[in-house]
């Protein structure tokens, strides 16, 4: 059932105008974040792995697009873009990736496991697909509250094969919870082919076993996500329950930056990198009539900056010191919401 | 009014439920049922399907939709029907939950109690006897606690639930109906990370927890009056964090120290707490610390192999004698 994405009129009144520009400019921010972040890595600067998502921004930008504040959001360990899309500040997330103190998590974990509960942005674990299981747990909240907010949870095909998917989308189907699942197919679990992976073409054919539809669309395609996501997250949000999205896609990059993926073939890369995102979102906005040299220019220049005074803050930001490696382990007496503050205990009492 | 640790169990559960509305549990058959041994009997009644919900067979699921729920403020008792079933939570537990506020920069808490029935004595066989406890005693965030009385079962659930941290609470199921207590009427805690003295005594301690507490009291009381031997008995209550005063305090006290639990040999609490002695009381002791434990063999199921497997009042009586005599 994939579906196409619906042919938008020039005659749209001014705010979607904007909007599509602001869509534009954070796809732009993502990727030059992601390519500076591998720059970084090539320079010894970030330490650790790093997973870059470029070439799959349009995805991150178009599932984050629709949400409102309070709505909860567990990235995969490629959506440097969804921090971003929920309002962290880059400098913070830049911070992170140096192990500085200013990171999210203050140096204690490398890349996107620190997560920003106060952005809606759950951190991930390793363990992918892991947290699928959350963000359901979040949605059960919801309902139990009665809040109108829903949850998201992205996933690749690779972790698609974990108990822990399924687990959660059985049980979000069975109490009609608002979660919204998306599948990041970039084709690839590391080195595995998705052939290997699984015996069907799309992840989205499960969703019927859950009781809920699946929807495949292009990933590298911004308009074709939005038109999904803008449509099927209201429902959720109306509490028509879960759904699944599927955004078929390709990483441009290894699994990590270690690796050189030389497992792929380099004309599959080529054909993929053809159907890069941005400029087909460029083409979309020359064709409705802007002046898209003129606002490349002005959007790379702020995103430019926004990405520079990110590293200056990252670069500028102390290391932790060693003893806060006892913080933060267990919550104080009395903390029980995602925003109390840093906790000293280290021995557990109390 | 007397009550089994079973009912202690419940009673922590209907009243913390209604004193606070975030609070719900969540599991395989707690509703309808109320749960494989009736520890959430009528709270379905009470507090209806929103806040008391049966789960599809999912272990994973019932941890991390907990989780997911105690970031956002609620405080969910999440029940494992059998604690042997734990391992099937195991990653949400030790990589999720145990390390969510340390990479979230102490910006998070989660307040979730996971229950898990434990224990062997029951004819349980290998999949229904275990003490999985030390999988969990060494994992930085998670609290574990392990009540041996009613009084202990219900204060310290309250004390979890009220707690901010993931906290594992191993309930022994041989205890469930087999003793009973006088329970004040109201509210009470019993602090976690607190351990007590349950019989004082100046030849010899013997630390303990859970399910053996009861033998080693029964052990004590033998060899007082057979052999005139005065045990203390000091009862962990929570394995983490250990409670290092009160064992090295009972370790200054009487120099020989035997550490009792159901829970396998190698790799039990018995040598955690053997080393935080010896590295900080070693110049009061008179004699090794020793350690009555389970056999290193899964727990099985014919009679005499499981006699043969756990601990009992009679090998504890000889362990006691053995190190009384050193």
């Amino acid at each position: 059932m994939p579906e196409t994405n619906v042919a938008r009129g020039v005659a749209e009144p001014a705010p979607r105008v904007e909007y599509e520009l602001q869509l534009y400019y954070w796809m732009k921010l993502i990727r030059a974040f992601e390519e500076r972040v591998s720059r970084l890595h090539r320079q010894n600067k970030i330490l650790g792995g790093v997973y870059s998502g470029a070439g799959q921004e349009a995805i991150v930008t178009g599932i984050c697009a629709p949400l409102h504040d309070g709505d909860f959001v567990a990235p995969l360990h490629r959506d440097m873009g969804v921090f971003i899309m929920r309002g962290v500040d880059p400098g913070r997330l830049m911070a992170q990736l140096m192990g500085k103190g200013t990171g999210l998590s203050r140096g204690k974990d490398s890349f996107l496991h620190g997560g920003d509960l106060e952005h809606g942005v759950f951190g991930s674990t390793s363990m992918l697909g892991s947290s699928l299981p959350v963000a359901v747990g979040a949605a059960l909240k919801f309902k139990m509250k009665k809040n109108p907010n829903v949850a998201v949870a992205f996933f690749g095909e690779g972790a698609a094969s974990r108990g822990d998917v399924h687990e959660a989308m059985n049980f979000a189907g069975v109490h009609k919870l608002r979660v919204v699942f998306v599948c990041e197919n970039n084709r690839y679990a590391y080195s595995t082919p998705l052939e290997k992976q699984m015996a069907i073409e799309d992840v989205a054919d499960r969703a019927v076993a859950y009781g809920f539809k699946g929807y495949v669309c292009s990933g590298n395609d911004l308009l074709a996500v939005l038109e999904l996501s803008e449509r099927l997250i209201a429902k959720t949000r109306a509490g028509e329950g879960p759904v699944l999205i599927e955004c078929k896609t390709y990483r441009y990059r290894g699994h990590s930056e270690h690796d050189a993926a030389l497992y792929r073939d380099k004309e599959e890369l080529i054909e993929w990198q053809s159907r890069d995102p941005i400029p087909r979102f460029e083409f979309y906005l020359e064709k409705k009539g802007h002046e898209i040299k003129s606002i490349r220019e002005q959007i790379d220049e702020r995103v430019n900056k926004t990405v520079q005074a990110a590293v200056d803050f990252a670069e500028s930001s102390p290391l932790p010191e060693s003893q806060e490696a006892l913080e933060d382990i267990y919550a104080p007496p009395g903390a029980s919401t995602s925003t109390n503050t840093h906790g000293t205990s280290s021995n557990g009492s109390g | 009014m007397e009550v089994t640790y079973i009912k202690a169990i419940n009673s922590a559960l209907h009243e913390e439920m209604r004193r606070d509305e975030n609070v719900f549990v969540m599991g395989e058959d707690v509703a309808d049922l109320g749960g494989a041994f009736k520890a959430t009997e009528g709270l379905l009644d009470a507090f209806g399907e929103e806040r008391v919900i049966d789960t599809p067979i999912s272990e994973a699921l019932i941890v991390g939709a907990g989780i997911g729920a105690a970031v956002l403020g609620m405080r969910p008792v999440v029940e494992m029907q059998f604690a042997d079933f734990i391992s099937c939570a195991f990653d949400q537990i030790v990589n999720m939950a145990a390390t969510l506020r340390y990479r979230h920069g102490g910006k998070a808490a989660c307040p979730l109690v996971i229950r898990a029935p434990s224990g062997a004595g029951v004819h349980g066989a290998l999949f229904h006897s275990q003490n999985p406890e030390a999988w969990f005693t060494r994992v930085p965030g998670l609290k574990v606690v392990a009540p041996a009385t009613p009084y202990d079962a219900k204060g310290i659930l309250k004390s979890a639930i009220r707690d901010g941290n993931p906290v594992v609470y191993f309930e022994h199921k041989r205890l469930y109906r087999s003793i009973k207590e006088d329970l004040p009427e109201g509210d009470f805690t019993v602090p976690i990370g607190v351990a007590e003295i349950r019989k004082e005594g100046g030849d010899l301690s013997i630390i303990t927890y859970g399910g053996t507490l009861g033998q080693s009291l029964d052990a004590a009381r033998i060899v007082e009056k057979e052999d005139g031997l005065a045990v203390e008995v000091l009862d962990l209550r929570t394995l983490l964090p250990l409670d290092r005063e009160a064992i090295l305090a009972t370790a200054r006290k009487t120099g020989k120290v035997l550490v009792v639990h159901e829970d396998r040999l190698t790799g039990g609490i018995g040598g955690e707490v053997s080393a935080i002695i010896m590295e900080n009381a070693f110049e009061f002791l008179d004699g090794p610390v020793r350690r009555v434990a389970a056999a290193d063999a899964h727990v099985a199921f014919s009679p005499p192999l499981e006699d043969f497997i756990l601990p009992s009042t009679n090998k504890i009586v000889d362990a006691i004698r053995s190190l009384a005599a050193y």
